[in-house]
C-alpha cells in the first residue's frame, strides 16, 4: 500500500515537472515552432495526469483533439506564415522581472485560496468504473444534451468562419 | 538477487516482452520490404531481388548495412532540433502503437506468472481510442520533417502529406464507430469477443458482414493515412522533386521508412481485429480437426523449402534453404504432437495469417493501381469517404435500436 | 493517492505561466498558444475536482472546454492569417493602427 502510494506520487511529480518545464519552455523559446512543440509536451503531460487520475476517456480525447488536431493547426499556420524568430523590443525586458513576481503572486494566491477551500474535499480512490465512456456519454446525451447541440452549432459556425476568413480575395 | 527478481517480476517481464516485440517488429519490417519488392516485381513480370542470398532473402540485410554506412549529411540552415526530432517522433509513435495490440487470447503461465501476448494488459478500457490517439500524433513527424528541411519542395510535400493524413483520419475514426457500437466497448479484446457470440458461425460471425461499408471506409482511409499507394502522391514526389523526406539521408530516412511500414502493420492488425475476428478461427468451433491447420500449412511449406533448396543454384542457397525448411517442418511437427501448445498457438496463427493477407492486399494495390492526383485525393476523402462513414454510423445505430426494440422480446 | 491540492497547485502554476506568456510575448501565435495553456490548466483543475468529488460533471465540462477551444483556435488562426497577410507582420506591437 505504501509502495503504491509512492509510485503514484513519483509519476505525478515527473508528469508535473514535464508540464511546468514545457510551459517555461513555451515562454523562453524564441521561435514559435519550438513554443508549439513545448505546448504539445505540456498537453501530453496533462493527458498523462488525467490517466493517473483515472479519467481515461478525457485523456484520450485530450491527445486526439488537442494534441492531434488543434496543435497541428497551430503548426500548419506557423509553417504557412513562415513565422520567424521573434524580434526584441526594449519595453518587455524592463517589465519582465516585476511581471514575473506579480504572476507568481497571482498563481500563489489562486492556489492558496483553492487549496484552503479544497482541504475539506476528500480525495476518492481511483475507480475506473466511475469514468467509463458509457457513463460520460450517458451524461452528455441526457443531462447535457442542450449544451451538446449548441456546441455542434458552434463548430459549424467556426468552420464557416475559418473558411471565409482564410479565403484569398477574388480579384 | 532472487528477491529483486521476484519483487519486480512484472516490470522485468514487460521489459523482456518489449525487447522481443521490438526485435520481431523490426525483422518483420525488413522482410516486408523484401515481400513488397518481390510481389510488385512479379506483378510487373520481372524477378525482383534474387541475387543477394537465396531468393533475395538477404536483401533487407544488405539494405540495412547500406543505410548504416551511408554518409549522413545535415543540410545547411535546418532547424537542428526539429530536424533530428521528426524521424525520431515518427518512428517512436509508430512502434508505440504496436504495444497496444493483443496477439492472442490466452496467456502463457510460467512459474506462476501470467504473461499475456501483447505488451499492454488486456484490460485497457480505451484500447482503440488510445491507438487512434497515437496515430493522430503521427502527423507531426511528417509536418515537422517537411518544415525543418529548409527546402520549399520539402515544405510543400510535408504540408500536403500531413493535410492528407488529418483529412483521412476523420473518416478512419468514424468508420470504426459502427464496430464500437456493436461491441459496446473500446477494449480490443471485447471487440473480438463480441464477434465470437455465435461460435458455430465461424466466419459468418465476423464484423465485416454487417459492417461492410465501415470496412471499406476503414481500409481506404487507412491506406491514405499511411501514405501508401494509390494515395502516395506527396511521397512519390520524391521520384520527381522531393517529398518531406528529401533532405533526410541514410539513417533518418530509414527511420521514416520503418515508421511507414510499421504503420502499415498496425493498420493491418486493426483491420483484422475489428472486422475480421482477430484471433478467431473462420471455421465453426465444433470442427476441432481444423486445429491441425497450422501444422497442415507449415509442414508442406517446410518440405517445399527443403526441396527447392536442394535444387537451388548457389551453394549458399543449397545449404541455408534446407536448414530453414527443416526448422519449419520441425515446428509444424511439434504442433501436431504437443496438443496444449497447439491450442495455444491457434489464436496467434489466425491473427498473423489475417495480418499477412492484409499486407499482401496493401502491396498488391501498390503494384496495380495508379496514383490519385492531390485534389482528387482530398475531394475523395472529404466528399465521399467521410459522408459514407457517417451514413454507416447512422445505419448501424438504427439497426441496433431496431434490434433492441423488436429483437429482444 | 495524490491529494487533490497537488493537482490544483499545478493547475494554478500553469495558469500563471500562461498569463505571463500572454502578457510578455510579442508573437501573436505564441500569445494564442498561451491562451490554450491557460485553458489546459483550467481543464486540469476540472478533472481533479471531478475525481475528488466522485462525479463526472467535471469531465463532461472538460470535453466541452476542449471543443470550444478547438472552435476558437480555428477562427483565431483564420484571423491571424488575415492579419499576417494584410500587415505582413506577426508582431503584435506592429498592429497598432488604432493607437492614438
Amino acid at each position: 500500500m505504501g509502495w503504491e502510494m509512492t509510485a503514484s506520487l513519483v509519476v505525478f511529480f515527473v508528469l508535473a515537472a514535464l508540464a511546468v518545464i514545457g510551459a517555461l519552455s513555451l515562454i523562453i523559446q524564441k521561435h514559435p515552432i519550438h513554443s508549439a512543440l513545448s505546448l504539445i509536451v505540456v498537453m501530453v503531460a496533462l493527458a498523462g495526469l488525467y490517466l493517473l487520475m483515472g479519467a481515461e476517456f478525457v485523456a484520450a480525447v485530450q491527445i486526439i483533439v488537442y494534441g492531434g488536431a488543434i496543435m497541428v493547426l497551430f503548426v500548419f499556420v506557423i509553417m504557412l506564415l513562415n513565422a520567424g524568430v521573434e524580434e526584441h523590443t526594449s519595453i518587455s525586458k524592463m517589465a519582465g522581472v516585476p511581471g514575473l513576481l506579480l504572476v507568481v503572486a497571482l498563481a500563489g494566491f489562486v492556489a492558496a485560496a483553492i487549496a484552503r477551500s479544497a482541504a475539506s474535499v476528500q480525495s476518492v480512490s481511483q475507480s475506473g468504473t466511475m469514468s467509463s465512456t458509457k457513463e460520460i456519454s450517458g451524461m452528455i446525451f441526457k443531462d447535457f444534451v442542450y449544451p451538446f447541440e449548441l456546441t455542434s452549432f458552434l463548430i459549424l459556425v467556426a468552420i464557416l468562419g475559418a473558411t471565409v476568413l482564410a479565403q484569398r480575395e477574388k480579384s | 538477487m532472487n528477491s529483486f527478481l521476484a519483487a519486480n517480476a512484472e516490470l522485468l517481464i514487460t521489459i523482456v516482452k518489449i525487447v522481443l516485440l521490438l526485435f520481431i517488429v523490426l525483422t518483420v519490417n525488413a522482410y516486408l520490404t523484401w515481400f513488397e519488392r518481390k510481389v510488385v516485381a512479379h506483378i510487373q513480370s520481372r524477378w525482383g531481388p534474387h541475387r543477394v542470398g537465396p531468393h533475395g532473402l538477404l536483401q533487407p540485410l544488405a539494405d540495412g548495412v547500406k543505410f548504416l554506412f551511408k554518409e549522413d549529411p545535415t543540410p545547411a540552415g535546418v532547424d537542428k532540433f526539429v530536424y533530428f526530432l521528426a524521424p525520431l517522433l515518427a518512428l517512436s509513435l509508430a512502434l508505440t502503437s504496436i504495444a497496444l495490440i493483443p496477439f492472442g487470447p490466452d496467456p502463457i503461465r510460467l512459474f506462476g506468472h501470467v504473461i499475456y501476448l501483447g505488451i499492454a494488459p488486456p484490460d485497457v478500457n480505451i484500447g482503440i481510442l488510445a491507438l487512434f490517439a497515437i496515430t493522430a500524433m503521427g502527423v507531426y513527424g511528417v509536418a515537422l520533417a517537411g518544415w525543418s528541411s529548409n527546402n520549399k519542395y520539402s515544405l510543400f510535400g510535408g504540408l500536403r502529406s500531413s493535410a492528407q493524413m488529418i483529412s483521412y483520419e476523420l473518416a478512419l475514426t468514424m468508420s470504426v464507430v459502427g464496430v464500437l457500437l456493436m461491441a459496446g466497448s473500446f477494449n480490443l479484446k471485447d471487440i473480438i469477443n463480441a464477434q465470437a457470440h455465435h461460435p458455430e458461425w465461424g466466419i459468418l460471425g465476423w464484423n465485416v458482414w454487417p459492417q461492410i461499408l465501415g470496412f471499406f471506409c476503414f481500409f481506404v482511409a487507412a491506406i491514405a493515412d499511411t501514405n501508401r499507394a494509390p494515395f502516395d502522391l506527396p511521397e512519390a514526389e520524391q521520384e520527381l522533386v522531393g517529398g518531406f523526406h528529401t533532405e533526410y539521408a541514410s539513417f533518418k530516412f530509414a527511420m521514416f521508412f520503418i515508421a511507414e511500414y510499421t504503420n502499415m502493420i498496425t493498420v493491418s492488425c486493426l483491420c483484422s481485429i475489428m472486422f475480421f475476428g482477430g484471433w478467431l478461427s473462420p471455421f465453426p468451433a465444433s470442427w476441432t480437426f481444423t486445429h491441425y491447420l497450422p501444422s497442415a500449412v507449415l509442414i508442406p511449406f517446410g518440405l517445399w523449402v527443403i526441396w527447392d533448396g536442394i535444387r537451388y543454384e548457389t551453394i549458399f542457397g543449397r545449404v541455408i534453404l534446407p536448414v530453414v525448411g527443416t526448422a519449419i517442418t520441425a515446428l509444424g511437427a511439434v504442433f501436431v504432437f504437443a496438443s496444449n501448445v497447439n491450442e495455444f498457438i491457434q489464436g496467434p496463427f489466425w491473427l498473423l495469417s489475417k495480418i499477412l493477407v492484409f499486407l499482401f492486399v496493401y502491396v498488391w494495390m501498390r503494384g496495380t493501381l495508379p496514383r490519385f492526383r492531390y485534389d482528387q485525393l482530398m475531394s475523395f476523402g472529404w466528399k465521399l469517404l467521410l459522408p459514407v462513414s457517417i451514413v454507416n454510423v447512422v445505419l448501424t445505430s438504427f439497426a441496433i435500436l431496431a434490434k433492441m426494440q423488436w429483437g429482444g422480446k | 493517492m495524490v491529494p487533490t491540492n497537488y493537482y490544483v497547485i499545478l493547475s494554478a502554476i500553469l495558469f500563471g505561466l500562461g498569463v505571463f506568456a500572454f502578457i510578455f510575448k510579442r508573437n501573436i501565435i505564441t500569445i494564442f498558444m498561451s491562451i490554450e495553456l491557460m485553458l489546459n490548466a483550467v481543464n486540469l483543475a476540472f478533472v481533479a475536482f471531478s475525481q475528488a468529488l466522485g462525479k463526472l460533471d467535471g469531465q463532461v465540462f472538460v470535453l466541452f472546454v476542449i471543443v470550444v477551444a478547438a472552435a476558437e483556435a480555428a477562427v483565431g488562426l483564420g484571423i491571424i492569417i488575415l492579419i499576417a497577410r494584410n500587415r505582413q507582420t506577426l508582431n503584435v506591437e506592429r498592429v497598432d493602427l488604432l493607437k492614438l
